[in-house]
């Protein structure tokens, strides 16, 4: 077993672990954490396969923005056990389904050679000086900058639309105006008026 | 001195046979981090000296020749202090915390470029490595802030996380200006492209690093890296007269001191960040005098007596002032400035070819 191999067999060990955990940790923030730590290794799996910039983004996009903000809302959370525990027996046969399916599809990726993998040519060894991030830019802004547009797009009406369905304005509550307090003049905080001194 | 060297990598590298490549690479990797770890530690003092001077005061100055032992001993006593959980803290990741803190602080460094050609791994998504690395830092605090089970440290790692979420935003915003002009990922690459151009024929090369063409980038990367690393003026994070002292409140000893080397050496980063993107790297400011390590060096102090300077002038940011320079203004700055720029390599004006 060269060292490559033996690398891959300690990430996949962690990452099953990991995954394993994020079901079957009791407290809704380690199982958060344990998922993070799933990420994170299969980044170090992106990485063997020499996808160094999938990899970084992964760890850029996934743990270091969308996993802070869950960590956030399950953190404020006050989780009750028993009554997420409450109609297990009623959603079991279709959650058995959908981890049935799951099981399918992943038994045609990894029994690959079973269901014609070899139709698809290996791909060619990279070339010296090769370079992933290079290519991955180069491929989404010419051949596929439609979709990626059109990704970015959905996205932004995405952001929007949350920000309005959150977005109420409560008259019963104050509110500071931080562009009036800062373009505030002295004249608006004090009066100086003159007053002669009076005698009695 | 050179022929020695190399005599000397050779006897070594026949001692160790075939595992001298790892050897090699983790004496790299020493002689990244212990000059790292001396700098914390005197920047520390130079932080108390210098904001003691701006105050008119000493400053520390009874241990050793003009206070100089001073870090020494603040790390001997942190060293053998008690280290107290609180009982309700969720033991392992109280542990965690300080470990990720310090780890993250120092993994970013793998791809800092000291000179030319001096970088432990000279990656083509350099820039990327940075900010994924950096962002996990951002799992210290708020497992700090959590695990401690108290309520002020949580409050300061609410506090702090969405604030580094913020401003990652608008720093990423500055980078994609500067990778725009450098048609690189690559940290050297981006020191190599500030080295070219008129003003570097003209031998006033300090004119042609990116701050010039790119100033309001350049003051947005530097506002939004003290924001980042929690400085003041933008540290409600550990806003005394409010929540205590921040996220690490519940620590002490070695672990507290964990903390404290991680925030000192991502403010070290942040400058060495800044250097390399606005300032020139390791280049020489005029055409006479020869580029190297001494100008990254000097430029980086530079950079950390900014962040001391400001440190000990401005009054602490109000929480929604910080939230609106982000959002509202840095952001949309940003933004406009990726187009100003885009429309200017287009145009017959630009400089960058």
């Amino acid at each position: 077993m060269d060292l490559k191999t033996a690398i891959f067999y300690f990430l996949a060990t962690i990452l099953v672990l990991a995954s394993v955990r994020v079901i079957t940790a009791r407290n809704p923030v380690h199982a958060v954490l344990f998922l993070v730590l799933a990420f994170f290794t299969a980044s170090g799996l992106w990485l063997l396969l020499q996808a160094e910039f999938l990899a970084i983004s992964l760890v850029m996009v996934y743990v270091g923005a969308v996993m802070v903000l869950f960590l956030f809302v399950v953190m404020m959370l006050d989780i009750n056990i028993a009554r997420l525990r409450q109609g297990f027996w009623t959603y079991l046969p279709l959650g058995a389904a959908i981890g049935l399916l799951m099981l399918a599809e992943m038994a045609l990726v990894l029994g690959g050679r079973y269901f014609w993998l070899e139709a698809m040519p290996e791909p060619a060894a990279p070339a010296a000086g090769y370079s992933n991030t290079k290519e991955l830019g180069r491929l989404l802004f010419t051949d596929y900058v439609y979709p990626f547009e059109l990704a970015s797009v959905i996205l932004l009406v995405a952001i929007i639309a949350a920000v309005m369905l959150t977005r109420r304005i409560r008259a019963d509550k104050i509110h500071q105006n931080p562009r009036e307090q800062i373009a505030v003049q002295r004249n608006d905080r004090i009066r100086i008026i003159s007053m002669p001194s009076e005698k009695e | 001195m050179e022929a020695q060297f190399l005599q000397i990598v050779q006897m070594l590298q026949g001692f160790f046979g075939p595992v001298w490549p790892l050897v090699y690479t983790l004496l790299k990797i020493v002689g990244i981090i212990l000059p790292l770890l001396l700098c914390v530690a005197y920047l520390t003092l130079a932080e108390r000296k210098v904001i003691g001077a701006m105050q008119v005061r000493l400053g520390p100055n009874v241990v050793g020749p003009w206070g100089l032992l001073q870090p020494i001993a603040d790390g001997l006593k942190l060293v053998f202090k008690e280290i107290i959980v609180p009982t309700q803290a969720s033991k392992g990741i109280y542990f965690v915390g300080p470990a990720l803190a310090f780890a993250t602080a120092l993994a970013a460094w793998a791809v800092v470029p000291f000179s030319e050609g001096w970088v432990l791994a000279n990656v083509d998504a350099g820039v990327l490595y940075i900010l994924a690395i950096t962002s996990v830092g951002i799992y210290s605090i708020i497992i700090a802030g959590w695990a401690s089970n108290s309520k002020y440290p949580f409050f300061a790692a609410m506090r702090s996380a969405s604030q580094m979420v913020s401003y990652e935003i608008a720093m990423g915003f500055a980078l994609v200006c500067v990778l725009m002009v450098s048609a690189s990922l690559n940290l050297s690459d981006i020191v190599h492209v500030q080295g070219k151009g008129r003003f570097v024929d003209m031998g006033l090369g300090f004119l042609s690093w990116n701050w010039l063409p790119l100033l309001p980038m350049f003051l947005v990367f530097l506002i939004s890296g003290i924001a980042e690393t929690n400085r003041a003026p933008f540290d409600v994070v550990e806003g005394e007269s409010e929540i205590v002292a921040g996220h690490m409140v519940e620590y002490s000893g070695m672990a507290f001191a964990l903390f404290f080397l991680g925030e000192y050496s991502a403010m070290i980063l942040v400058s060495v960040m800044t250097t390399i993107f606005f300032l020139g790297g390791w280049l020489s400011p005029v055409g006479f005098l020869p580029d190297s390590f001494v100008w990254l060096a000097a430029k980086t102090s530079f950079v950390l007596f900014l962040f001391l300077w400001f440190r000990a002038t401005f009054p602490r940011y109000r929480y929604d002032q910080i939230m609106r320079l982000g959002w509202k203004i840095f952001v949309p700055l940003c933004m406009f400035w990726v187009l100003v720029v885009g429309i200017w390599m287009m145009s017959p004006l630009n400089i960058w070819k």
